[in-house]
């Protein structure tokens, strides 16, 4: 199912109502109150208790968490797997999109159907399929052992499993938007002579590069984020298959509230970040 | 084959399209049917009917339908003042619907356990005024696919109350209907299917949920023990065909109830006039 | 029933929308409020209506004040511009709404509303459609049933805005006529808004014609036709030739033989057909030259330049019946002369 909210400019939310039918004065108080304890107890607390945990213990225990040889190396795989996912989902977006917007060909609906497939699946079926593939008694697992490969708690396995959680992201961002822009700029560049590659870079690209990065930045936030899938195919050890996520979950489940906080302050961090460039793509995207 | 003839690239785009798609999605995704056949009958019956699983299946698929009720009913009045009315921070707000899908779910995890514990801020605070117990119980499952549910309703019913045509209340009002009833004959109806769209998104999302959940949960069999997590306890124990069979049942269960509800929004939609 | 709007004044922030608009219709009428886009003619319907309440001024429907009644309590019919018929209701619903929302006291039973709107839907000619979604109906399919929901409640006043603004030009052509019969038989005071001065000469018993948030002037379609009350409705109304007597007119015009009333004005609007056209003999004498001409059906428009000592090449326009202008003979570049019957004189 689909977990992309597609972006609505908060510019155009106030809109202008008929005086003559606005709501009666105590149904709007009421409902604003409502909305916004339901926002407040579901959303704010949350977001403010990450903070407040993390510092509790101070500034110096929260960074001598953060220095521990442990956090670093879940940072560092957490970063390699973004680092590796986000191109190869980004690359295939565009191609995808290009394929599916541009051309007619039969099959076209369900191969949209197909690409949507990863959001309908749980994260953790998403991780025990490549412990089917490649796991020691998976399809792959005697030949993998053979020739000393390992990919089930180890990081290839890590990223397989992101890849396949963030596969739809950039797609489903790209396609609505290039089927409503249709294909006459493009048309037009080619009729005046530009060869294909530089239609793509000159024309396709400009228009599209707003949707892309908002793709991208979602993206790299499930990459970055991610847990159910990856836990699967981790194996959990510290310092090398501990992704962030992962290496909080370790800590908390160690009772090392401090440490569990230091880390879920970053991805609290990257999430709030995430929030920030999102409105302000979101706005850039409606005032094209 | 492509309608466009002077439109270049449609070999290799398709073509890295397929690959990518059958390496990345269909050939693993693939994977958990082929393994099923191993499966005979009765084995995989065996393993469905436990009475752990059958119950491990309840929890998620309760607790999953109760989330996605409350966050439909809450999130359809949030989309409703976020559109309609105007009052100071709207914008952050606005802005802050969509926390729960930028948020890691483990994140969310431990901080809503840390929440409603009992020794919690909110856990204790509901224990001593109502003597009710959020976490590690159903209830606290609830809780964390609420928070995960918010952003999927919201964020499909908000665009459908913002494109709805205000002349139609107008129409409603100046035929003598009351407030109340142009709610409930025009702008409800108008907006239902988004709001069933909103509602099963997020139950799908949350049969499915892991990370925000295993936190809270407490995780205690037959009580608060999800199906997912169920899925890694057993290839924790290395019962990939138990894992295997739970998963399958789980993805075909979800999928049946999606197009149950996709029938009932096609019933819905036709019976009102949008198809 | 009679609508009386008093001294009304409404502001958009600093955009003035209407000033002191002073408005009686008579029961009965079929009023056309005309003007350019922007002139206040929909604000205005829509005060009336109570969708919109004025910042100032009161509302009077047969007497009694209904300034402070919502639009839900004051009885009208409104018919919107795009019509808002309720998409996820049948044909058939959207016309028994305004009677199943009714206080149940008031509310008829079943037998009662299917009975009534079966036969609104016949008075529309629709009930063939009776089961259909808005959807499935062409646009002046829409614009009947969005004026049969509004008769529905009875109104007493129906109020249409620009009800044939989104129709094509020749299904606009029929509906114009059916409404000013339809509107004969029912005899309910009616209020319509357009910017489309034939329409509104066309279907209307009375035109009020708007700019600026003023009212300019109101009339019948021949009073304001006939005796435009200035410039601007003179010019609004049908195709008028402008000259200006300060500049390089006067000469001519009294060539064309009309005399000039210094005291009434300046500026002389002359309509087309009020031009009258006749082969020059003399070709001295000739006040103005066939440049061009274009058939109107039943009527020729003559393009004309005058012949002016200073050179301006300003088009006059004339009008005169096909076999007249047969008769004529005229072909580009012929000297004519003028005579011009009538002249509205403004300042």
């Amino acid at each position: 199912m689909n977990a992309i909210t597609h972006p609505i400019n908060p510019a155009k939310l106030v809109a202008p109502k008929q005086q003559a039918l606005q709501d009666p004065n105590w149904v709007r108080w009421s409902l604003i109150t409502i909305a916004v304890s339901f926002i407040g107890l579901f959303i704010c607390l949350p977001l403010g208790l990450v903070m407040f945990q993390a510092f509790s213990k101070g500034i110096a225990a929260y960074w001598s968490e953060l220095s521990q040889a442990d956090m670093l190396s879940a940072i560092k795989l957490t970063l390699l797997t973004a680092l590796i996912t986000v191109p190869l989902n980004t690359i295939f977006g565009v191609a995808a999109a290009w394929a599916i917007t541009r051309f007619e060909f039969k099959g076209k609906s369900l191969l949209t159907t197909l690409i949507d497939l990863p959001f309908s699946v749980s994260p953790v079926i998403s991780g025990l399929i490549f412990v089917l593939l490649f796991g020691a008694e998976g399809w792959f697992g005697e030949w993998l052992m053979a020739h000393d490969i390992k990919i089930i708690f180890a990081v290839p396995g890590i990223i397989l499993a992101t890849l396949f959680i963030t596969f739809p992201f950039v797609a489903r961002q790209l396609i609505p938007l290039m089927q409503e822009m249709g294909n006459q700029e493009e048309e037009a560049a080619l009729s005046l002579g530009a060869s294909g590659w530089k239609t793509f870079w000159a024309v396709t690209i400009p228009n599209i590069k707003w949707a892309l990065l908002y793709g991208v930045l979602l993206c790299n936030a499930r990459a970055m984020g991610e847990f159910g899938a990856v836990s699967v195919v981790s194996g959990h050890i510290r310092g090398l298959t501990n992704t962030l996520p992962l290496h909080v979950e370790v800590n908390y489940n160690d009772y090392n509230v401090t440490g569990a906080f230091a880390g879920a302050s970053i991805l609290a961090g990257l999430a709030i970040v995430t929030l920030i460039l999102k409105t302000a793509l979101e706005r850039k995207q409606n005032n094209r | 084959m492509s309608k466009n003839s002077i439109m270049p690239g449609f070999r290799p785009a398709l073509g890295f399209t397929l690959i990518y798609l059958s390496l990345v999605v269909l050939i693993p995704l693939s994977t958990l049917v082929f393994e099923s056949f191993k499966l005979n009958w009765e084995d995989y019956v065996q393993i469905i009917t436990n009475r752990r699983v059958l119950s491990s299946f309840r929890v998620s698929f309760s607790t999953a339908l109760v989330a996605a009720l409350i966050a439909s009913f809450f999130g359809f009045i949030v989309a409703w003042v976020l559109v309609r009315y105007s009052f100071y921070g709207k914008r952050f707000f606005h802005a802050l619907i969509d926390f729960p899908f930028a948020l890691p779910t483990a994140v969310a995890g431990i901080v809503l356990a840390t929440i409603f514990q009992p020794s919690g801020f909110l856990g204790k605070l509901l224990i001593d005024m109502f003597g009710v117990q959020v976490a590690f119980k159903p209830l606290g499952i609830v809780m964390a696919l609420i928070f995960i549910s918010i952003p999927f309703v919201v964020r499909t019913v908000e665009p459908v109350l913002l494109e709805f045509e205000s002349a139609m209340e107008e129409a409603g009002a100046s035929l003598g209907a009351t407030r109340w009833q142009v709610f409930i004959k025009i702008i409800f109806p108008n907006v239902f299917p988004a709001l069933l769209t909103g509602f099963a998104l997020a139950f799908a999302r949350g049969v499915g949920e892991y990370g925000s959940v295993i936190f809270i949960a407490g995780n205690i069999p037959y009580v608060s023990e999800i199906a997912p997590l169920l899925i890694v306890t057993k290839l924790e124990q290395f019962d990939i065909q138990g894992a295997t069979a739970i998963a399958l049942t789980m993805l075909i269960v979800s999928f049946v109830l999606l197009l149950l509800i996709n029938l009932l929004q096609f019933w819905v939609r036709k019976r009102s006039g949008q198809l | 029933m009679s609508i009386l709007l008093t001294d009304i004044s409404k502001n958009f922030g600093s955009f003035s929308a209407l000033e002191h608009v002073n408005l009686e219709v008579p029961e009965g009428e079929l009023v056309a409020l005309l003007g350019p886009s922007g002139c206040g003619k929909t604000t205005l319907l829509r005060i009336i209506a109570g969708l919109e309440h004025a910042d100032k001024g009161r509302v009077l429907i047969s007497g009694e004040d209904k300034t402070a009644q919502s639009v839900s309590q004051r009885g009208i019919g409104f018919v919107f511009q795009h019509y808002a018929l309720f998409r996820h209701m049948t044909v058939f619903e959207n016309v028994a709404f305004g009677l199943r929302v009714k206080p149940r006291r008031d509310r008829p039973n079943n037998n009662v509303i299917t009975k009534k709107v079966h036969a609104l839907l016949e008075l529309v000619q629709l009930d063939f459609l009776h089961d259909r979604y808005p959807d499935q109906l062409s646009g002046g399919q829409r614009q009947r049933i969005a004026l049969a929901r509004a008769l529905a409640v009875e109104p007493s006043v129906l109020l249409l805005d620009e009800p044939f603004g989104a129709l094509d030009a020749s299904v606009r052509k029929d509906l114009r006529q059916w409404l000013r019969n339809l509107h004969h038989d029912l005899n309910v005071t009616s209020i319509f808004v357009t910017h489309d001065q034939e329409e509104a000469m066309e279907v209307a018993s009375q035109v009020v014609v708007l700019n600026h948030g003023r009212i300019e002037q109101q009339g019948s379609p021949s009073d304001i036709y006939d005796h435009p009350a200035n410039a601007f409705v003179s010019r609004f109304i049908g195709q008028t030739n402008i000259f200006d007597l300060d500049e390089h007119d006067a000469d001519w015009l009294q060539t064309a033989g009309i005399l000039n009333p210094r005291t009434e004005g300046k500026i002389a609007h002359v309509r087309p057909h009020d031009i009258l056209v006749e082969k020059s003999n003399s070709g001295y004498a000739a006040s103005a030259t066939v440049k061009d001409w274009q058939h109107l059906g039943a009527l020729i428009r003559l393009e004309l330049v005058k012949n002016d000592s200073n050179g301006s090449t300003a088009p006059v326009f004339a009008e005169m019946p096909n076999d007249q202008f047969k008769q004529l003979k005229l072909h580009r570049g012929d000297k004519v002369d003028l005579r011009i019957r009538q002249a509205h004189w403004f300042h």
